[in-house]
């Protein structure tokens, strides 16, 4: 933690007299940012927009509803990290299919559904993989481990994502005025500082990897009003104690080892080419989808969910008329509401009028 | 949920690890940080450590405090 | 030796029943009222009473610091407490379930009498009921208890006003951890016991120095935050805390970083949010000090006048944000 001087900081930051739209595209910035109460102590100048951060939020409709399809199969226990189990799909959630004598178990890590499989060797044990850059080099490794054990009743359903794609399509699509991004710092941990070099060189914008304490966030919003001061466009990295340029090689090598980048859908985005992971084909008898040919039909969101501009920054959370009213964290419409990192949930806990 | 507490690890056994947070012990793996050694701090996502942490870098954001004139 | 367990026949009224509370239960709870073994305990009433109502479900009952039976009193007794109220009679139905093992009982049952007898409550009457195996898990146990009302007017949020002083007892969330790790194991090591206490003693204190308490609330189910947001709602003022001055032990904090929880929404069974005048709040602070159950104690806040209604909490970087009552998930059988 650092001990820092935040008046200091929030002092300068105010100085500089920039005028800015800064995105964050991290669920943990987004719960930290409002945690922290940061906002209301930046310049009004400066405006946070949450975009696309948090994986559960992004997952496809369709892909949930396989999800709950998958835990309503006899002789199958679905492992899922907590936050999947209250998104509500087209009919119903993993909660409640529980709760009818679906089994669903709640693992803290992707080895845990190991664990899970050799324990009921005669059932059918699928974990569900969502997660962006940080998670997809652990669930890499485990479905190594899967099969360097010869593990036959264990299948993955592959929803991982890559957000430096997901961030050129919100670009290009040109719906929000944006003069920077903070970046991820876990997410940079992994893949490095360079694969948003794209941001500097396709689009003229600023980006600063940034950790999740309240003040590494305001150091990286003070470097990013810099940048905007003096109009400079670089990669910078807030997060040195855990970042490098190059990322970690290990954690790189075993996705690439196991995964190939395809097109993803996106809650909010569409498809995206090059923006999800996919099981190689060495690794193909681990994937869920050959496993279980489950065949998903009239995958639809609620009709007025404001999910999608949510993510893509066009609508604050507060903005939606569903918001707090018809959708809350207790009987919510989409993901945003009820994900742990989600821009809605986050809303909804920590800044509604103060 | 990304955590941004960095752990010391106490232990290591080929490639598990054992750390510690405030008095409070978590089994790991350390399959994306093979050079760690016992003392050393990472930073750890649903079981696995993911990053090490360096000395030097933290020293180089007290650089830039400094530069922000935030601390003298 | 095949241990003794809890079978079907200890429910049905006839001798096995008759077995388990002479030998078992009465052994333990020495009161004249409870050896007469009426239908109802004829019982006498000094005074104004306050009467509360609990069931314990916690899973497993037994865990570091305690166990469903020392939670049972202890939950009745602060149940109490909050309200001022010295505990008198405490009533306890045991719901077992077939195959619980006599053993398992008889230590549930001395960590009971041993509650009581610490806090000065005496067990009184009870019910046994035995379901089959798989219809309950292995014990509840239901309380209700009365007590006599010592301070008049007793606490409530009415008596709330704007510059009073916002304090706990202890650090928060020691229960709600130790529970979840007793219960899910997820860290190799973890040296933490629940804070699960009868606060009766920590209270009389107060009182016995003269103090006026405003309000009081165990934080519970939902934690120190919702206990706020109740008594903000309740008193139509606004009671604003600081980040920094809620005591959380390491261990509970970094339990809440590996598992994604926050501190402020865990559940405690020995801490007490109390709020007294302005005045009051370093005499207070010392009193509870002076105590073993109240070693940690803190002024953590104040209560302003507006926003109406709300519950905020001042964060490390001088930011402001409220605190909502829980909602969404909460974890299952944790008191």
């Amino acid at each position: 933690m650092l001990s820092l001087e935040t008046n200091k900081v929030l002092e300068s930051i105010a100085k500089m007299d920039v005028s800015a739209h800064f995105m964050e595209v991290c669920g943990t910035h987004t719960v930290s940012i409002a945690r922290s109460g940061l906002k209301k102590l930046l310049p009004e100048s400066i405006k946070l927009i949450s975009g696309p951060g948090c994986p559960v939020c992004v997952t496809s409709q369709s892909d949930i509803d396989y999800a709950i399809a998958l835990a309503r199969q006899p002789g199958v226990i679905v492992a899922t990290f907590g936050d999947m189990v209250r998104v509500p799909g087209t009919e119903t959630s993993l909660l409640e299919t529980k709760a009818s004598g679906g089994k669903v178990e709640v693992v803290y890590s992707p080895l845990d559904s190991l664990n899970l499989a050799e324990a009921h060797p005669r059932e059918q044990v699928v974990f569900l993989a969502v997660g962006f850059e940080t998670t997809a080099p652990l669930i890499a490794r485990t479905v190594q481990l899967a099969k360097a054990k010869g593990i036959s009743n264990l299948s993955f359903l592959i929803m991982h994502k890559l957000i430096p794609p997901a961030m050129r399509q919100l670009l290009q699509m040109k719906e929000v005025k944006l003069d920077g991004f903070l970046l991820p710092g876990h997410v940079c941990a992994v893949i490095g500082s360079r694969p948003f070099l794209f941001l500097k060189e396709e689009f003229g914008l600023p980006g600063v990897v940034a950790g999740f304490e309240a003040e590494d966030i305001l150091l990286a919003l003070f470097m990013l009003a810099q940048q905007k001061k003096e109009g400079r466009a670089e990669i910078e990295i807030q997060y040195r104690r855990v970042v490098r340029q190059e990322g970690n090689p290990n954690a790189l090598k075993a996705m690439e080892e196991v995964f190939e980048v395809g097109e993803a859908e996106w809650r909010g985005l569409g498809i995206i080419p090059h923006s999800g992971l996919v099981l190689r084909q060495s690794f193909s008898d681990f994937d869920a989808r050959n496993r279980f040919s489950l065949e998903i039909k009239d995958s639809r969101e609620y009709p007025l969910c404001g999910c999608g501009e949510v993510l893509r920054g066009v609508l604050a959370p507060q903005e939606c008329p569903l918001f707090g009213t018809v959708c809350t964290p207790d009987s919510p419409v989409g993901p945003c509401m009820v994900s742990s990192e989600g821009s809605c949930a986050a809303a909804f806990h920590y800044e509604r009028e103060t | 949920m990304c955590l941004g507490v960095p752990v010391k690890i106490v232990e290591i056994e080929g490639q598990d690890a054992l750390v510690e947070s405030g008095g409070l012990r978590q089994k790991i793996r350390l399959d994306f940080v093979p050079e760690a050694q016992i003392g050393d701090y990472v930073i750890v996502h649903a079981g696995f450590a993911i990053a090490l942490l360096e000395k030097e870098e933290a020293l180089e954001t007290l650089e830039l405090l400094k530069d922000a004139d935030v601390i003298p | 030796m095949k241990k003794e367990i809890i079978t079907l026949a200890h429910g049905s009224g006839g001798k096995p029943t008759q077995d388990l509370i002479e030998n078992h239960i009465l052994p333990r709870f020495g009161n004249p009222a409870l050896k007469q073994l009426l239908d109802s305990a004829l019982l006498e009433c000094p005074g104004r009473i306050a009467f509360t109502s609990d069931a314990f479900t916690v899973r497993p009952i037994f865990f570091p610091g305690g166990d469903i039976g020392k939670l049972a009193v202890s939950g009745s007794v602060n149940d109490l407490a909050a309200l001022a109220a010295e505990p008198l009679f405490l009533s306890a139905s045991f719901i077992l379930e077939e195959g619980l093992e006599i053993g398992e009982l008889d230590e549930v049952l001395e960590s009971m009498s041993k509650t009581c007898a610490e806090t000065g409550i005496a067990l009184v009457t009870g019910d046994t009921k035995v379901v089959e195996k798989g219809a309950g898990d292995k014990l509840y146990i239901a309380s209700s208890a009365i007590g006599i009302r010592r301070q008049n007017p007793d606490p409530h949020p009415s008596l709330i006003s704007p510059g009073d002083a916002i304090l706990i007892t202890g650090p928060v969330g020691d229960h709600e951890i130790a529970v979840l790790q007793a219960r899910e194991h997820f860290f190799r090591e973890l040296e933490l016991e629940s804070d699960c206490a009868p606060l009766w003693p920590l209270i009389k204190s107060l009182l016995a120095a003269g103090l006026k308490v405003k309000a009081m609330r165990d934080p519970t189910r939902g934690g120190l935050a919702t206990v706020l947001a109740e008594l903000a709602r309740a008193s139509r003022l606004c009671l604003q805390i600081e980040e920094s001055r809620v005591p959380v032990k390491s261990s509970v904090l970094a339990a809440c970083e590996m598992l994604g929880l926050d501190p402020l929404y865990l559940a405690c069974e020995g801490r007490m949010v109390i709020i007294v005048s302005e005045e009051s709040a370093q005499e207070a602070l010392t009193i509870l000090r002076a105590h073993p159950l109240g070693a940690q104690a803190a002024i953590i806040g104040e209560v302003l006048e507006k926003p109406e209604g709300r519950a905020l909490l001042s964060t490390r970087i001088g930011g402001r944000r409220i605190l909502a009552p829980l909602s969404g998930e909460q974890l299952p059988r944790i008191c």
